[in-house]
């Protein structure tokens, strides 16, 4: 019994110190003047606007992962493929490079005298999106394939020896049992996307009031000494990552529902 | 569930339409966000005495050691956490769940911040590692602690518990079942939260860049020295040097995913 | 008779055509991170007076090196403001800022600022000088010239303090180098730089005196002092060739150049260019300010001293570990 209670102190005195101190004084920097002036920084019309930016970022780049993700962790799994391997470590480069390096990388391609030059890519929302995309990739993928491979295939093709199509198996068997995996996918490349500041910042072109992302804003705050302004706009970017965990638990299967 | 089940006879033939779709949209995609830039990038890739200079083997080698380590602490750590979340019950649990998302969607000048104000000279708790390579390891452990954690906790949930009962009824001790029915199970999804935490801090520039103080040879990470190639307008140089970065971080992704096979097949 | 009249027609059309198309004139403004605040008060100035009567802006704001490259990059651009010289010439390398950029009689300059020490609350070690800081046990933070452009103002400083000391070109690279070796953090910008003095590092902090003025206003103790020898900062603008708007965009820069603009820049922390807008502020001139010149100007300083591979920095932050 002491086993469970060790590993129980180890991990959330690990989370203590680590997580929840540095968390804790966000909240206390943002909270320190009272509540009015923190929510009066996040309601701040440059405020909002970037949010609004961040959300759409958000909103494209998140779809977008699952959707790959998904596909990418059958081929990877189910779909022995040549060059699966490579496949699967590809996946995982994009964390690997710096986020300078990453909005270098599509300045160079997108930007003036590119391969893909010209049509007004970068220096706006579409340039915006591909360095989220980029940076938040990995996560569904990273998430689905252990449990795809956890699984295992007996059910799938039981349905399959049954008559099922490919969609039917998908549907009834494959996607009840990654689900969990898909959402923690979802919740992680959200925060991931939310939280992206260095390529964006690159690629944004950093106009006032059109191409600042929420995390950008942060950024200029900080550099103006508006220390409640940045705390705040961080804690709503840290409640957005938690409301979206809290909708992706909520769509939990009931108990032994399985 | 359990994925050493009876062997079934032999599986019908694949319908070739599904899988070929999965594959070569997923090809496509990853081609076009990630490979395409990359090769953009390589193509400007000129000028390797950026990487090859002493300074710059000092900063990679620092940030490959200090990745290793914090993907290794990670493995431990995450799986105690995520065995918490899923398996423990305490009050305020589904709080601390939320908590572990969290570094990912604060901005790192915001990690940064939090980390040289309770970590760094006028630590509240007295706890001063700031400008040292502790700090490096504090910033890299802070940003990868949702990796692992959020890779075995699906795994856990979908493990089915009959195997462990059975062990348990058996006479195995908790240690013994965790070593011989839960690791082999979750270790695929432990390895792969340790490439996406290797990677992660290797590529790490925002929560390092403030809190280790950036002194050569001492403190200085890979990703502020590319960083001062590109703002010293060696771009070129930049583009090289992150090309032998992503050269090894991509042979180190490789040996992960080899050793998750390894782990596969050698638990039949 | 129908051609008089449209000629008539077009004659008394064309001054609201060319109010409508001043009234359509939208300037783009890239600058560096420091000057935001003083351009939110500069612009609605200009768009009162005459020449700016219904020109609107878009702005953008940044480090100042990643904003050159941005325009480098295909970044819309009417007017460039940078912290320093460099982050335009290599623009006008690319055929994006004319090379008539600096012939005008501010040679290119709008603000200028000089680098400072700033200190811990009453100096307690006593630095005043540049020899001060290489006392024993001194420990100094200042932004890593190769991630913050604007850093090389601090080395050029420390360089041309040591030769306005007496020492030869020789002496003065030796001085850089042991002054480097107190160097106890190279965080990577100047904003950077002033967070971790504040949160306890070091014992000077080599700041631009704009940045420490803007410090002070928005309420963190920071106290600076100016050394007797030290660099004079000088900030360039330019329009850019590409620009649409060439007249308009002139026009703001010449407006900057007034004494009410310059005001404000003054009001903001900055030194100007121009005399007689400092009433009540307090700029204090050096005995031995220099400016780039004096060091060997610009272009001979980034190759000698800033080359990523053999330039004089590059030797000393390889010899601070190796």
């Amino acid at each position: 019994m002491t086993g469970k209670y060790t590993v129980r102190f180890a991990a959330l005195g690990y989370l203590a110190v680590l997580l929840a101190a540095p968390v804790g004084y966000v909240f206390w920097r943002t909270f320190r003047h009272g509540f009015w002036p923190a929510w009066h920084a996040v309601t701040a019309p440059d405020a909002v606007h970037a949010l609004k930016v961040t959300l759409i970022l958000v909103a494209i780049a998140v779809p977008a992962n699952t959707v790959f993700g998904v596909l990418a962790a059958l081929a990877i799994v189910r779909h022995r493929f040549p060059g699966a391997g490579v496949f699967n470590a590809v996946v995982d480069l994009p964390l690997a490079l710096s986020p300078v390096v990453v909005g270098l990388a599509l300045l160079v391609l997108y930007g003036r005298g590119g391969w893909l030059g010209g049509h007004h890519i970068v220096f706006a929302l579409p340039g915006m999106v591909l360095a989220t995309i980029f940076v938040s990739l990995p996560f569904v993928v990273r998430e689905v394939v252990p449990v795809l491979r956890e699984i295992g295939t007996e059910q799938e093709q039981a349905a399959a020896t049954l008559g099922a199509s490919a969609l039917q198996t998908f549907r009834r068997v494959t996607w009840p049992a990654i689900r969990w995996a898909t959402a923690y996918g979802i919740v992680l490349t959200t925060a991931r996307a939310l939280g992206e500041f260095g390529a964006v910042s690159v690629v944004s072109g950093r106009l006032a009031g059109q191409t600042e992302s929420l995390t950008l804003y942060v950024q200029d705050r900080y550099q103006a000494f508006d220390e409640v302004g940045a705390y705040a706009s961080a804690v709503v970017l840290a409640l957005i990552a938690v409301t979206t965990l809290i909708l992706m638990t909520a769509l939990k299967p009931k108990e032994g529902a399985r | 569930m359990a994925a050493r089940a009876i062997a079934l006879p032999a599986a019908p033939a694949r319908r070739p339409g599904a899988p070929g779709l999965a594959v070569g949209i997923s090809t496509l995609y990853l081609s076009a966000i990630v490979l395409l830039p990359l090769a953009a990038l390589g193509w400007r890739a000129h000028g390797w005495n950026a990487i090859t200079n002493p300074q710059a083997v000092a900063a990679l080698k620092l940030t490959l050691m200090a990745s290793l380590v914090v993907a290794l602490v990670n493995a431990a750590a995450g799986t105690a956490i995520a065995w918490t979340l899923v398996r423990d019950r305490f009050i305020g649990q589904s709080f601390v769940n939320a908590l572990v998302d969290l570094p990912f969607a604060l901005p790192t000048i915001v990690a940064g911040l939090t980390l040289l104000a309770l970590y760094g000279p006028r630590s509240p708790a007295g706890a001063d590692v700031a400008f040292t390579r502790w700090a490096i390891l504090l910033a890299l452990l802070f940003v990868t602690v949702p990796f692992v954690v959020r890779t075995v906790q699906p795994v856990l949930l979908e493990l089915d518990t009959e195997m462990e009962d059975a062990a348990a009824s058996l006479g195995a001790s908790r240690l013994a079942t965790f070593r011989h029915v839960i690791f082999p199970n979750i270790l695929p999804a432990i390895l792969s939260g340790v490439a996406l935490a290797f990677a992660r801090a290797v590529g790490e520039f925002g929560a390092v860049v403030l809190i280790s103080g950036n002194l050569p040879f001492k403190t200085e990470v890979v990703s502020v020295y590319v960083f001062g190639r590109i703002e010293s307008g060696d771009a070129g140089g930049a583009a090289a040097a992150s090309v032998v970065i992503l050269a090894i971080s991509f042979g180190v992704l490789l040996a992960i995913g080899g050793l998750r096979r390894w782990a596969i097949r050698h638990d039949r | 008779m129908r051609r008089i009249s449209l000629t008539l027609l077009l004659a008394l059309a064309f001054p609201a055509f060319a109010a409508a198309a001043a009234r359509d004139t939208k300037l783009a403004l890239v600058a560096y991170s420091t000057p935001r605040e003083a351009y939110a008060q500069l612009i609605p100035a200009f768009q009162k007076a005459a020449a700016g009567n219904g020109v609107s802006f878009s702005q953008s704001y940044g480090a100042s090196g990643e904003q050159s490259r941005a325009v480098a990059a295909g970044l819309d651009a009417d007017v460039v403001a940078f912290s320093l010289a460099p982050d335009i010439t290599s623009l006008v390398q690319k055929h994006l800022v004319p090379q008539s950029w600096n012939k005008d009689r501010w040679h290119g300059m709008v603000t200028r600022s000089v680098v400072v020490f700033v200190v811990r609350d009453g100096n307690p070690k006593h630095l005043r000088t540049w020899s001060d800081l290489l006392k024993p046990g001194v420990q100094i933070v200042t932004p890593n010239p190769f991630t913050s452009g604007g850093a090389r103002w601090n080395v050029m400083a420390a360089y041309g303090g040591a030769l306005r000391a007496g020492k030869t070109p020789q002496q003065a690279q030796a001085f850089l180098a042991q002054m480097w070796k107190h160097v106890v953090a190279q965080p990577s910008s100047a904003r950077e730089g002033l967070q971790t003095f504040l949160a306890g590092r070091g014992d000077a902090f080599l700041a631009y005196e704009n940045e420490a003025i803007f410090a002070q206003k928005h309420g963190q103790p920071v106290q600076f002092l100016i050394p007797k020898a030290t660099i004079l900062i000088e900030n360039p603008i330019a329009v850019t060739s590409i620009s649409q708007h060439k007249q308009q965009a002139q026009a703001f820069v010449n407006f900057l150049h007034t004494k009410p603009a310059q005001r404000i820049f003054a009001e903001n922390g900055y030194r100007p260019v121009i005399k007689g807008v400092t009433q009540g502020l307090s700029f204090p001139v050096r005995p031995q300010l220099f400016t780039i010149k004096y060091v060997g100007g610009w272009a001979q300083v980034e190759n000698k001293f800033f080359d990523p591979n053999s330039g004089i920095m590059a030797r000393i932050e390889r010899a601070s570990g190796g």
